[in-house]
């Protein structure tokens, strides 16, 4: 099973800062919106999400792999900082461009994310979409874009070492992992959502989980959330999916998930349904090497130009919308 | 014969008093007392003051030894000859299933997890290997059933791996139908059926296999174990027909009594039957353990652990580099084939195959120990690939749909390892049945000549004693 571990290291512990730089204004938007962070967990298995929702939050009071939600503290960093964009290429670019290919880092287990076609090898999804859309714009030639299978929890190994030039891989953006590497601007928005059976005559959130024997993936910000709830018995699974196939064998009840794996269940399933509700918010980006910092505005400058051409839009009306319950706006992160 | 002094020849007809008699009589008849208590006990007495009394009783005593001898030596080498045939036509074929079913299913496993890599390309052969591994392990576990005691907990085992397979078989599918639509749920399922099958179906055939191992090894032991009542018996026949022989050339100075020669012939013979076919087969079975079972038995966990791996190294590819899990069942199970420190629990099962081996089977086995190897280094190079985040090179390495790729596979060296070693087993099965077939009938001829040496010999001392006693009348 995939590893729940691993993947916790993945996106989430998002805190919004505060923005105290910003003023209150500010603040109140992002702690719409992101609340503080929270984990997409699209990929694989789900990553304990992080944030809370108020953005601010004291570094120390990040708990990394334990999974643990910082529902409470203040994030003390801002999750929609990065560079401003632009169509310069600095000396990161050059380089790549020297090595005529950019290699992006993406995931192969998250259907209509990043999923490898079992029949036809085509690696396909929202996330692949974009990731070509990157590299056909800087690179000025999809062929010369490579892409990467990169495991949950290797990604920021993987960009450290140079392995992958960017990752486009469900990944949340965190406090924590802005220390480490570089994001574009959050790409996608999320929130933890619940999913049932269609038998299930459970119509909210709690309806669904009181009393019910319910399933997370362990780590992951899931199976905080359901920590906090009176649910009767609480199934952990090393994978989002692992959850799908108790439930489809009547071995749990609901499951909760963020709405882009619960998007790819509902994919896969068209017997399970996704409940209106949602909890703890996050945001995902692109990520890179810290000091690439002219890749990141080319990123940035790339991300404008995809949302405002429309085929962010295009891209998520194909892979997601027949399964998320809310119209694209909903996911565009928009910093006010 | 070398002559004899003196021969109880047809000439020697003179009647004589044995010389002694008296004292005999004296010594036997304690005190000489004149009161002639009544009872058997006080007859008996009062024979024993008697040569022909003395004769009549000496005569009774060889008839019930020998007779004892023969039948109850008879009866423990019926026994042992019984075992010897549980253990050739129900033991060992029970054992050897059950160690086919608990590979059948671990071989299901490991080829299901390749059919779903191949998905949509999947070859017939891997899906017929697949279904004859199920077909398989359902018709040893129906065998198996119907020669084990209703019951007995053996058939709780074979009870739940009868429901369980097609549990297992039903999640493959689901796997299966799932990865065709190009769902990623198809590899939870994957994952899920494996997990079902190493959780429940594997434990439960291994328990069972580990039960049929030990009941084959309490027939063993009984065929095998030394007949020393049958033993004791013969030696007190034969020193009681020594004893009554030298007492009669005391007192007649006849030195051979043909009746009683006979008699020790026909005993010692008897024995010397018993010792060699109770030798013979504790020899022929002893082999067939050393040549054949216990070599089959390491040779059996070996591949159990090779199909393991082969699992593990498939089930890494499914979850599509997204858990370690797989790779840490890699690592133990290839350290469990091969281990070689001398610290840890011993040798590798792979190498304990190897170094147990009979030499007929030593060829496929060192074989299958160069394509384990070969196989290893295929599984670092596509792991290595993987690792550098080209899944699709990695899993071509390892499996692949295409003819031409497909004999540099890692998959191609496991199916080269896995043949050696069913070839090995064939060979070593053979080896214990060439060692243990016809071990039952040696017996059981020895157990017939040794009751029929029995009755001669207690007919021959009675015949022989009667000649003597016919002299006093």
């Amino acid at each position: 099973m995939v590893t729940s571990t691993s993947t916790s290291t993945g996106r989430d512990r998002g805190r919004g800062r505060a923005a105290a730089l910003r003023g209150a204004r500010t603040a109140a938007a992002l702690a719409l919106l992101a609340g503080g962070a929270l984990v997409l967990g699209t990929g694989g298995p789900q990553e304990p999400s992080a944030a809370g929702a108020p953005r601010q939050v004291p570094l120390a009071a990040q708990q990394e792999q334990s999974g643990q939600s910082e529902q409470s503290g203040q994030a003390d960093c801002d999750l929609y900082r990065s560079v401003p964009a632009s169509t310069e290429d600095g000396p990161a670019v050059k380089a790549i461009k020297a090595k005529r290919s950019l290699v992006v880092g993406i995931d192969l287990n998250s259907y209509r994310w990043g999923s490898r076609n079992p029949n036809t090898g085509q690696v396909e999804g929202f996330d692949i979409d974009l990731a070509r859309a990157i590299g056909t714009a800087i690179m000025g030639d999809p062929d010369k874009v490579v892409l990467k299978a990169v495991p949950t929890a290797d990604r920021i190994k993987f960009i450290q070492e140079g392995r992958v030039d960017i990752i486009v891989r469900t990944m949340s953006i965190t406090c924590e992992r802005m220390e480490q590497v570089a994001f574009s601007r959050p790409y996608f928005t999320t929130s933890q959502r619940v999913l049932v059976p269609r038998s299930s005559p459970a119509k909210t959130m709690d309806e669904a989980l009181n009393g019910a024997t319910a399933c997370a993936a362990s780590g992951s910000s899931a199976e905080e959330e359901l920590k906090t709830r009176p649910v009767k018995q609480l199934v952990t699974v090393q994978n989002h999916l692992d959850c799908l196939v108790l439930m489809q064998l009547g071995k749990v009840d609901a499951t909760m998930t963020d709405d882009g794996l619960a998007a790819s269940q509902a994919a896969q399933d068209q017997t399970v349904r996704v409940l209106d509700g949602e909890v703890r918010p996050g945001v995902m980006g692109v990520a890179m090497l810290k000091t690439s910092t002219d890749l990141t505005a080319r990123v940035n400058q790339v991300l404008n130009d995809y949302y405002n051409g429309g085929s962010w839009r295009r891209a998520y009306d194909t892979w997601l919308k027949p399964y998320l319950l809310d119209d694209a706006d909903r996911h565009w992160p928009t910093p006010r | 014969m070398a002559t004899p002094v003196r021969t109880e020849g047809p000439g020697a007809h003179t009647p004589e008093r044995p010389a002694g008699t008296v004292p005999a009589q004296r010594r036997a008849g304690g005190t000489g007392a004149v009161v002639l208590p009544s009872g058997p006990l006080a007859r008996l007495g009062r024979a024993t003051r008697t040569a022909p009394g003395r004769l009549r009783l000496a005569g009774a005593l060889l008839a019930v030894l020998t007779l004892a001898f023969g039948a109850l030596t008879a009866v423990q080498v019926n026994s042992r000859a019984a075992a010897a045939q549980r253990v050739v036509d129900n033991s060992q074929p029970l054992s050897q299933a059950a160690a086919d079913i608990n590979r059948s299913l671990a071989d299901a496993d490991a080829t299901a997890a390749t059919g779903f890599l191949l998905a949509g390309a999947e070859p017939r052969a891997v899906r017929d290997r697949y279904e004859q591994d199920l077909r398989t392990a359902s018709q040893l576990i129906a065998e198996s059933a119907s020669r084990t005691p209703a019951s007995s907990q053996l058939r709780e085992l074979l009870s739940k791996l009868n429901q369980q397979v097609p549990v297992y078989a039903g999640l493959v599918e689901t796997a299966r139908a799932n990865n065709r639509q190009g769902y990623p749920l198809g590899g939870a399922y994957q994952r899920y059926a494996s997990e079902q099958m190493r959780t429940v179906l594997l434990p439960a055939a291994a328990q069972f296999s580990a039960a049929e191992n030990a009941l084959l090894a309490e027939d063993m032991k009984a065929a095998r174990a030394t007949p020393w009542a049958g033993y004791a018996l013969g030696l007190l026949a034969l020193a009681g027909l020594v004893w009554v022989q030298l007492t009669l050339f005391r007192r007649t100075n006849r030195v051979f009594n043909i009746g009683l020669v006979a008699a020790t012939a026909a005993v010692l013979a008897a024995v010397l039957w018993l010792t060699v076919a109770a030798n013979g087969a504790a020899t022929a079975l002893a082999r067939g353990d050393r040549e054949g079972g216990v070599p089959l038995r390491a040779l059996n966990s070996a591949r159990v652990d090779v199909l393991t791996a082969r699992l593990a190294e498939n089930l890494h590819y499914v979850a599509r580099g997204s858990s370690g899990v797989y790779a840490d069942l890699w690592s133990k199970t290839t350290e469990h084939l091969v281990t070689s420190d001398p610290g840890r629990a011993g040798p590798g099962t792979l190498l304990q195959a190897q170094s147990l081996a009979p030499r007929a089977a030593e060829g496929p086995i060192a074989q299958a120990v160069a394509d384990y190897q070969q196989w290893r280094e295929r599984h670092t190079a596509a792991s290595k690939l993987e690792n550098d985040g080209d899944y699709q090179a990695a899993l071509d390495a390892t499996v692949t749909a295409r003819e031409a790729d497909a004999p540099k596979t890692a998959e191609a060296a496991f199916a080269a390892a896995d043949r050696q070693l069913a070839d090995a087993a064939v060979l070593e099965e053979g080896e214990f049945r060439d060692a243990a077939l016809g071990v039952d009938e040696d017996l059981r001829t020895a157990a017939a000549a040794i009751a029929v040496l029995g009755l001669l010999a207690a007919a021959a001392a009675l015949r022989g004693l009667g000649r003597r006693l016919a002299e006093y009348r």
